[in-house]
């Protein structure tokens, strides 16, 4: 089992979402994050004085899947948030050593 | 009492209370979302507070009698208020109009010392302050017999004040000032920033502010006649030129026309315009709009060198605005055009010395206010304490001296909304 988590610009959450879903994706966990990159911040002006934004507002997705299915989702997901610009983000795996449906008490692959 | 007269000062009394809740999102969107409910707070406590110290004694000692310095007591406690006499019930409307712009006074002074005041501090000094500084301040100017005459010192000299320049803006403009200097700076002010949280509160107050104006400079004629309506285009054009002035220079300075500096603008010529709001005519307003806007949108940035935190800028827009619109009625006053009996100013042939009344009137209520303010903050400092510890700074002062936030909701709309 692994864990996908991805960090993509906020407009792009629907999108990524309807995706995923389309591919057979049962399960998101989201969480509004923030953070830089190479992106870097922003900054805003207000009555001539400047604040430098550094922490961009992004969202975070966890999908947890089964093995076989990884490299397919990741690039489904790769592709809807994908928009060519600075700032789209980064989607990384990572291993899963157990899994619990708390409803039933399945473990591992079936509980996903 | 005239019924079209009593009509418009009602309806005008109600239009400057409406300002005080619009000073309040006006300075509560410019606050940060931690802060916002105690800035709210803190003006509405001086709806609370100030028209029960008004009617007790406010009003008698800022209007009342035939003094040179200070009102006296025949009026406390509304004693010897009809409706019945002669005038009909005209001094009753003044306690009325007057009273709301003796709430906002001191709810200007808020905006400064945003972020880090002691709320039971600012509880005791909004009236202790509309006592000690406002009223005298107010009856030197404006101070005499109501509807006899003038017989404070500063008004018997010629000094001019419509609605307020002095009186209200440069008044707590620099009384503002004392009070965060001895309040202090905020923690990692100015190397942190302290951007507005909400802009939209800030544009929705401005407005409300404008609409309120009209009662507060119109209303100022105390009658519904020909001074009435050129202090409401005044207070049109003004705010008008001088949000178009505070943007072009952004545009030009900072390369972006900002929502805060139209707003600021737009603030900045409504307090310019105030004090000549009765006595400027033609295209004065627009030429008083746009010295003011260029003017505030420089002054605001004087605070980053002379080290003073001034949160959300009182100092550079009331009280800079205010000096400004005050001084300038020594150059545009028109006594010809209102059939009035004051001074002309020096562009309409006066000479100089109307400007020099208007000097004098400023810098004896700088002084006064400042120091006066300045005593104040120094007592409840010494007594109660005038700062928030720094745990409550740092948390919020929303939770910490209100037990409320103001924003639940970011967690349900993922801030996709």
């Amino acid at each position: 089992m692994k864990l996908v988590t991805a960090v993509i610009k906020p407009f792009k959450l629907d999108e990524v979402k309807e995706a995923l879903k389309a591919a057979g994706v049962v399960g998101i966990t989201v969480s509004e994050v923030r953070g830089f990159g190479r992106q870097g911040g922003h900054s805003e002006t207000y009555r001539g004085a400047e604040y430098k934004i550094d922490f961009v507002p992004k969202v975070k997705l966890e999908i947890v899947l089964d093995d076989p299915e990884v490299a397919r989702v990741v690039d489904v997901l790769v592709a809807a948030a994908a928009t060519g610009e600075i700032g789209d983000g980064k989607v990384w795996v990572t291993a899963v050593d157990d899994l619990v449906r708390i409803r039933t008490g399945e473990r591992g692959a079936d509980a996903v | 009492m005239d019924t079209g007269d009593a009509a418009w000062v009602l309806t005008s009394s109600a239009l400057v209370l409406f300002m005080t809740p619009g000073l309040a999102l006006f300075y509560g969107g410019m606050d940060r979302s931690r802060n916002v409910l105690n800035m709210l707070m803190m003006n509405f406590w001086c709806l609370l507070v100030i028209p029960l110290v008004w009617v007790i004694a406010g009003f008698s000692l800022a209007y009342s009698g035939a003094g040179s310095v200070i009102g006296n007591f025949d009026l406390v406690f509304l004693s010897d208020l009809s409706i019945t006499d002669e005038s009909g019930g005209s001094t009753l409307l003044a306690v009325i109009f007057l009273g709301m712009f003796a709430v906002i006074t001191p709810a200007l002074i808020s905006g400064a010392v945003a972020d880090r005041m002691k709320f039971s501090a600012w509880a005791l000094f909004v009236p202790l302050w509309l006592v000690l500084v406002y009223c005298p301040v107010s009856f030197w100017i404006y101070g005499g017999v109501w509807g006899e005459g003038l017989t404070g010192w500063l008004g018997t000299r010629g000094s001019l004040d419509f609605a307020g320049g002095t009186v209200i803006h440069v008044n707590a403009g620099i009384a503002a000032l004392a009070g965060v200097m001895v309040l202090g700076k905020r923690r990692g002010w100015p190397g942190e920033g302290h951007p507005p949280h909400s802009m939209p509160l800030v544009m929705l107050g401005t407005g409300i502010l404008w609409f309120g104006w009209f009662g507060f400079n119109a209303g100022s004629a105390f009658a519904a006649n020909g001074v009435a309506i050129q202090a409401f285009m005044n207070t049109f054009l003004a705010a008008a030129a001088a949000g178009l002035a505070w943007a072009v220079v952004e545009r030009v300075r900072d390369g972006h026309f900002t929502n805060l500096g139209v707003a600021s603008g737009i603030v900045a010529g409504l307090v310019a315009i105030t004090p000549g709001a009765g006595f400027v005519a033609g295209m004065s307003p627009i030429w008083i709009g746009l010295i003011a806007g260029v003017v505030c949108s420089f002054a605001v940035g004087v605070k980053f060198k002379a080290g003073y935190d001034d949160a959300l800028d009182v100092v550079g827009v009331h009280f800079v605005g205010g000096l400004v619109g005050s001084l300038l009625i020594g150059l545009f006053a028109d006594p010809d055009f209102f059939g009035g009996e004051f001074d002309a100013g020096l562009f309409y042939g006066g000479g100089l010395g109307l400007l020099g009344e208007q000097a004098l009137a400023n810098g004896v209520v700088i002084v006064f206010s400042f120091v006066v303010t300045f005593l104040i903050f120094k007592v409840l400092d010494a007594t109660i304490g005038v700062r928030v510890p720094e745990p409550v700074e740092t948390t919020g002062l929303d939770l910490e001296e209100h037990s409320e936030t103001a924003y639940h909701a970011d967690a349900l709309t993922m801030g996709r909304l």
